[in-house]
């Protein structure tokens, strides 16, 4: 007899392999972002996961809230705080991967032991009855949470409103010392220019060039060469930054060029 | 469609944060494994409701959802504090665990 | 033969309970009082003490008035111990061992409590003093009324407490609190057989009543009845002070001496004694434990009259003394049902004649400052008159003069003794001549010859409290044995099993031999101590007997080198075993842990990582015993 092939087997089979493809990307990515981007994608399927099992409300909650929100808190953070520097893939805790891996595979192994062989033979009951009660799958569960589950609600708004107010309060950045004046940064100003020769005045501004105008053009010193100041350490230690004197040489071999041509007509 | 399936794949999903949580250092990253963790926890409850016909392993994870929002927003404050007054997000470098 | 059987207390005897309690009433009362009592404390003991013998002599009349098969009463009192299957019950046992026993305790008791009233008029500690008297009086009654071995242990523990604090009493002299630790080590000795008797009783009968005991001891094993008695006559050996637990007695005497006379002569050191009859069931049972009893009875009153020969200080020759009147006893008992009544006969009569003593030699003591050298003594006859008539009433007592109370009892010893096997007679006839030349000594150093008082010595006779006591003891050393002679082995028949010999008041071919004996001893002593001046120096002497005597036959040093030294040398040992061995142990265990605590410090690395680690493999840990003890 031929099994009969289902839409929800379908959209595990593909689903699923795609969400534990995600996984394996986030412990293994070096760089952090491709890590939450792969964390991105587990989500994503587990939301259609969640819709193969006849939970569409929570489909749709975990597409914006998590997908949406919650991992694109992740990424903000990641770009605040060090997005250019990738981990390191030198272990610095001995033996710390492998123990790890075992620890993991126990707990696996553990796992699907024991619900596994809890559950082996059980055949679904299906949502149908349950959606059906009161009119839908989102009337069923807003039914359950202002009915039996009300307390918990009230106690997680107000968790909310707790981590809130703990992230406000954590965010603060209470000053040590007062706020220096005007006067005082210019006077520490001319203090490193008088002791390190630090340049007192502002850094030069990146380069303006006819094609380029990016913060990652550098600007060129009056001989020509590139002004180091003129552009972030972090573009720098990046290398994205764009080579400003290739850039004038081929303006200025477009310059001579059209010099050349004009001379030639004048000629 | 047996729940069998739904399971493994939760515990797979799970024990990939768990070894995330162990091997990488980014506090980020690591974080990252934890909401691993929970959303395989969520997928197993909802195959849960799923198998006994009821909606509570669906409110249930909802719940969770809140909590892990919650949880994202003060763990992310507690990241960036700390990257303030270290200038790193390494979890090795935060050893003060120890005397 | 008639079986002792108890029947229930009415009466005065449901009361019999208030002997023991007032006097233990009073000695707490005496001890918590503080100051209130210092004053009149003393008649509170007297009359405790004396309300006790009111009570004795009260049950012993109602027992004389019952017919012999309802004498012996039982007085259950409470439930002691109940623990699994046993049960020990708190009673007493009224019967006719022990009123004897009881009107022995609280009449010369209350006898010596009144003499204390003079004797230690000066003291003042004074009532802490008659609250250890009443204390024993206590705990003696406890010990001899007891129906049970548990409860009698009690009362011999109370004793030796009681012995122990009055030894010493005047604990500022090194040498009194030397002693009350000698005997307080000692009769440790003697406990640890009794207390091993009692367990084997609980191991064996299930049971450690008279009555059970008693009935069961013909079904014990003959290995176990002669392992009981062996363990009983240990700690008769410790109370009683026989050989080769003998040496405390002798350094007792450091105690004041009423205490000496009550505790250390009277009443206490014969619970030994007691304790032998009391347990004739047990003894007849073991041919070798009855035959231990007797020799030891019969070496200890050699032994104790050896050493009354050769010392000069009197409360020491009176030591001597009692240790040897004890062998007698200890003879007696082991004798078997034969000898009985007559061991409890003379103890009675030794009991008179011996307090009546010790209260003279006190009552000497007092008069000469408290010097005990009998050398400084001499020619008191005439200066101290009570004393002096009192004394020689116990002096013929103890040498079996005819008709006076030492005259019975000794004598039906040696008879019995002679029935028992022939050396046990010579002992017991070779201790009669020996107690004759020692008493005879005694008597001639104190109050005759010349005067060798110390200067500023004024000896005068002692005070009425002191002289009254001497008076009625010096009676009963007279007529004691007349009076009990013919009635106490019918009267306790039933208590020891034994059956009345024919008693007639003429002297058999022993008793003739005995007079002879005794008569040379007086003899010889005359002429060695009455015929020429004592001299003021004890002469030095190589004369074998005479060192060995005046060393106590070196039963310190057989102590010293059988016991302390090994012990000492033990200890020392132990204390290079616990520097060495033990404290090299246990510093190396701890080394051990503090090696093992700093590798496992580098566990706690501070890395959150590691701590992450730890965890998995605690939840893969706990979920594998989880499942196994599921599978299991």
């Amino acid at each position: 007899m031929i099994p009969l092939i289902t839409g929800a087997e379908i959209t595990f089979w593909i689903a699923g392999p795609l969400a534990v493809l995600g996984g394996i990307g986030l412990i293994a990515f070096r760089k952090a972002v491709y890590a939450a981007l792969s964390m991105a994608l587990t989500m994503i399927n587990i939301a259609v996961l969640y819709a193969s099992l006849d939970a569409m409300f929570l489909t749709f909650v975990q597409i914006i809230v998590y997908t949406g929100a919650i991992m694109m808190l992740f990424l903000f953070v990641l770009m605040l705080v060090g997005v250019d520097t990738p981990d390191s893939l030198v272990e610095t805790l001995r033996g710390q991967r492998v123990a790890a891996t075992l620890a993991g595979i126990g707990i696996l192994g553990l796992i699907i032991f024991g619900i596994g062989g809890a559950l082996t033979g059980v055949a679904p009951v299906g949502l149908d009855a349950a959606n059906a009660q009161y009119g839908g799958n989102i009337e069923g569960l807003s039914a359950l949470i202002f009915s039996r589950y009300v307390f918990a609600f009230e106690l997680t708004s107000a968790l909310l409103i707790t981590a809130a107010v703990g992230a406000m309060v954590l965010g603060q950045r209470s000053r040590v010392h007062s706020r220096p004046t005007q006067k005082e940064l210019s006077q520490e100003r001319l203090r490193a220019y008088a002791e390190e020769g630090t340049h007192p005045g502002s850094l030069p501004n990146s380069g303006v060039l006819a094609r380029h105008n990016s913060i990652a053009t550098p600007g060129l010193l009056p001989d020509g060469t590139v002004s180091e100041q003129s552009v972030s350490e972090t573009l720098a230690a990046r290398g994205v930054i764009v080579d400003a004197p290739a850039l004038s040489r081929a303006t200025a071999q477009v310059f001579e060029s059209v010099d050349s041509t004009i001379g030639e007509e004048d000629e | 469609m047996s729940p069998d399936y739904y399971l493994i794949l939760a515990t797979i999903l799970f024990t990939l944060g768990t070894v995330g949580v162990m091997v990488r250092r980014n506090a980020l990253v690591a974080f990252m494994s934890i909401e691993l963790m929970l959303n395989a926890a969520n997928l197993a409850m909802v195959a849960f409701s799923l198998a006994r016909g009821g909606l509570d392993g669906q409110v249930a994870t909802f719940f969770v959802m809140v909590v892990a929002a919650a949880e994202v927003v003060i763990g992310l404050s507690i990241i960036i504090v700390i990257y303030r007054t270290r200038r790193s997000t390494s979890m090795d470098a935060a050893s003060l665990l120890k005397l | 033969m008639i079986t002792l059987e108890t029947i229930a207390a009415t009466g005065v005897f449901q009361v019999a309970w208030l002997m023991i309690a007032l006097p233990a009433l009073v000695a707490g009362l005496l001890l918590v009082s503080g100051k209130f009592f210092d004053r009149g404390g003393h008649w509170l003991a007297v009359a405790a003490s004396s309300a006790s013998f009111v009570l004795a002599f009260w049950m012993f009349i109602e027992m004389l008035g019952a017919d012999p098969e309802h004498r012996a009463v039982s007085v259950p009192l409470f439930d002691w111990i109940q623990t699994g299957s046993w049960t020990v019950s708190a009673g007493l046992q009224i019967d006719q061992l022990s009123i004897l026993f009881a009107m022995l305790i609280t009449g010369v008791g209350s006898l010596i409590h009144l003499y204390s009233v003079g004797y230690m008029a000066h003291d003042d500690r004074r009532r802490r003093f008659f609250a250890y008297l009443n204390l024993f009086v206590a705990a003696m009654l406890l010990l001899v009324l007891a129906d049970d071995y548990l409860v009698l242990f009690v009362g011999w523990e109370g004793v030796g407490l009681a012995s122990y604090l009055l030894i010493g009493f005047w604990q500022h002299k090194p040498s009194a609190a030397a002693a009350a630790k000698k005997a307080f080590v000692m009769n440790r000795v003697g406990d640890l057989g009794l207390s091993m008797a009692v367990m084997s009783m609980l191991a064996l009968i299930g049971s450690s009543s008279f009555e059970a005991v008693n009935a069961a001891a013909a079904k014990l094993s003959p290995g176990w009845a002669t392992a009981i008695g062996l363990f009983l006559l240990l700690g008769a050996i410790g109370k009683s002070a026989q050989v080769p637990l003998q040496g405390w007695l002798l350094d007792a005497m450091e105690g004041p001496t009423p205490v000496s006379a009550l505790i250390h002569a009277a009443t206490m050191v014969t619970a030994g004694v007691y304790l032998v009859v009391r347990s004739h069931e047990i003894f007849q049972m073991s041919e070798v434990a009855s035959t231990a009893v007797v020799i030891v009875g019969a070496v200890t009153l050699l032994f104790g009259a050896w050493i009354g020969t050769s010392k000069d200080d009197i409360k020491k020759v009176l030591a001597g003394s009692t240790m040897s009147q004890i062998g007698y006893m200890m003879l007696a008992a082991g004798i078997g049902p034969a000898g009985y009544a007559f061991a409890i006969f003379h103890l009675l009569t030794h009991g008179f004649f011996k307090a009546n003593m010790f209260l003279g030699a006190g009552s000497v003591m007092h008069a000469m400052n408290d010097d005990v050298d009998m050398r400084h003594y001499g020619a008191l006859a005439k200066v101290m008159r009570v004393t002096f008539l009192t004394f020689a009433m116990g002096y013929l007592a103890i040498i079996g003069f005819p008709f006076f109370a030492g005259y019975f009892s000794k004598d039906h010893i040696i008879e019995a003794a002679f029935g028992h096997s022939a050396w046990a007679g010579v002992a017991a006839l070779l201790g009669a001549g020996i107690t004759a030349f020692y008493m005879t000594r005694l008597m001639l150093m104190t109050f005759y010859g010349d005067q060798r008082w110390r200067e500023g010595v004024h000896p005068h006779e002692s005070p009425k409290t002191m002289t009254i006591p001497l008076i009625i003891l010096g009676f009963f050393s007279i007529i004691g044995g007349a009076l009990m002679n013919f009635w106490i082995q019918e009267w306790l028949e039933p208590a020891t099993g034994g059956h009345p010999h024919e008693l007639t008041m003429v002297p058999t071919l022993v008793g003739w031999l005995t007079m002879a004996v005794v008569a040379a001893g007086v003899a010889i002593s005359w002429f060695v101590f009455g015929a020429k001046p004592v001299p003021d120096e004890a002469p030095a002497s190589r004369n074998f007997f005479t060192v060995m005597g005046r060393n106590d036959l070196f039963g310190d040093t057989v102590n010293d080198v059988l016991v302390v030294q090994p012990t000492m040398l033990a200890a020392r040992g132990v204390v290079v075993a616990d520097h060495k061995v033990l404290d090299g142990g246990f510093g190396g265990l701890a080394t051990a842990f503090a090696g093992i605590s700093t590798q496992v410090r580098k566990l706690q690395n501070g890395q959150v990582r590691t701590y992450a680690l730890t965890m998995a493999i605690g939840v893969v840990a706990v979920g594998v015993v989880m499942i196994l003890s599921q599978l299991g």
